[in-house]
């Protein structure tokens, strides 16, 4: 489906979600990670950027609910340098700036390429909410969804859009299952019904190289991305 | 004048980035000054007849044609707080993201041209107007709408207020909305001949001194 929208006149193309810039060079892969407040998107994107940094030039986008505090985390924990890290302020309610008016988003994605670029990769962080929030089309080019175990094992079971339709479901904290009793082999089970035959990959970001999983299918998506 | 396309235009479900704005209801809840219904009635009363009156006016004179660049620095001049002016141009442009699409235009793109950071907000809605075949009331109907419309609804996030009291608020401030646009139309075509210093300069200086204290606070729902 192409969105660009192609436009007679001079300025700023309107909308982004065609794979080029104004100047005609391909614009950067752009990912979503969405999922409840506390499952670990944060903590994701952080490994995420300290894993792939030397590889592919990246930035982030968070979008905190009434903070800057995981953009501060990102800062405080260097994974990036600075300008590479934008906070959207989203007028609590987290979901209507990914999903149903995503103008701030697209802003700071296009400022971001305009500013640091050219960029490989932005990585976008919904502030968390609630298990329907997903992001937009014409936002992210694909989206995580993120939950944990300590969140109760039957979240794969009730589905909803993030559940079922993410491109990639990432159970994190599978460490923690055995002390809040999480049944990992039911939370596959449940989630391989409700996701046919979209992946799903369980981790912990306490063990070493934690995120590897997740790494792999961001550089699979990049490869498909820049064919 | 097509009503549909201003329903659309007015449509508070618009995508141009406004449900992250308050309006200054925040900062007014913050410092005690809007606890309620009625307090709310006399906030969104005095934004009606200061910010909303200027942003109605630039808007109809923008639909009537008066160059937006000299429109821009109008607005610039209007809003003292370097915050609001900042958040008046992003949503300048975030409106014009939208415009673009709804409307495609000529002068639409030429704006963006112009501003690629962005124009005051209420320049662009009345560019957007022309492009959507409205006119100077409809524009400032618009402006002057969404200077109510906008803090209401932030305050039924920010105090659980009682959505239908936010409504009735709004209801009983419609009569003073269609004095400030006819008003502004009058000061717009007004500025066509005489430019832009026949615009209205109303000003509220609480709104623009709590925004600059608001955009230091570390915890806050919205970005005004
Ligand atoms: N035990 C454990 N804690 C984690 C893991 N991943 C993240 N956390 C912690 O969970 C908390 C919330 O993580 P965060 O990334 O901020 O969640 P977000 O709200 O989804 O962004 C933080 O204290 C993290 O350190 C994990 O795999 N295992
Ligand atoms: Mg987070």
């Amino acid at each position: 489906m192409h969105l660009g929208h192609s436009l007679s006149h001079g300025g700023p193309d309107a909308v982004s979600a065609g794979a080029r810039r104004p100047d005609g060079a391909r614009r950067a892969l752009r990912i979503g990670l969405g999922g409840p407040v506390g499952s670990g998107k944060t903590a994701t994107v952080a490994a995420l950027c300290r894993i792939l940094r030397d590889e592919v030039s990246l930035a982030v986008v968070t979008n905190d609910i009434y903070t800057r505090e995981d953009a501060e985390f990102l800062l405080r924990e260097a994974v990036l340098p600075p300008e590479r890290i934008t906070a959207v302020e989203t007028g609590a309610c987290p979901h209507t700036a990914i999903r149903d008016d995503i103008s701030a988003n697209l802003e700071a994605v296009e400022d971001l390429e305009d500013e640091v670029g050219p960029l490989d990769l932005i990585l976008v962080e919904s502030g968390g909410d609630n298990l329907t929030a997903t992001f937009s089309k014409g936002l992210v080019d694909a989206q995580i969804f993120v939950i944990d175990v300590a969140g109760g094992d039957d979240i794969p079971r009730k589905g909803g859009p993030g559940v079922t339709t993410a491109d990639l479901l990432v159970v994190n904290k599978t460490d923690l299952a055995p002390h809040v009793g999480s049944d990992l082999a039911r939370m596959a089970a449940d989630a391989r019904a409700q996701r046919a035959h979209l992946p799903v990959v369980f981790q912990s970001l306490r063990g070493e190289d934690g995120v590897r999983d997740v790494a792999a299918w961001v550089r699979e998506r990049l490869a498909a991305w820049t064919a | 004048m097509s009503r549909g396309a201003l329903l659309v235009l007015a449509d508070g479900r618009f995508p141009a980035g406004g449900h992250a704005h308050s309006g200054g209801a925040e900062a007014a809840v913050g410092a005690g000054r809007v606890t309620g219904a009625a307090s709310l009635e006399d906030f969104c009363r005095g934004r009606l007849h200061t910010t909303g009156l200027v942003a109605a006016a630039v808007a109809a004179a923008a639909a009537l044609g008066v160059d937006p660049g000299e429109l821009d620095a109008a607005a610039d001049a209007r809003t003292p707080s370097p915050a609001l002016r900042t958040a008046a141009r992003r949503l300048g442009r975030q409106l014009l993201r939208a415009a673009r699409v709804a409307w495609p235009s000529g002068e639409l793109d030429a704006l963006a041209g112009r501003f690629p950071k962005g124009a005051h907000q209420p320049v662009v809605l009345g560019v957007t107007a022309r492009a959507a075949g409205l006119g100077p009331a409809d524009a400032a109907y618009c402006a002057a709408y969404e200077s109510v419309s906008g803090p209401a609804s932030a305050t039924v996030r920010l105090l659980g207020l009682d959505p239908f009291d936010a409504t009735g608020v709004l209801a009983r401030l419609a009569p003073e909305v269609d004095a400030v646009v006819s008003r502004a139309v009058g000061a717009a075509r007004g500025a066509v001949g005489e430019g832009v210093d026949a615009l209205p300069a109303a000003s509220a200086p609480l709104l623009e001194v709590g925004a600059e204290a608001h955009a230091g606070w570390a915890v806050r729902l919205f970005a005004t």
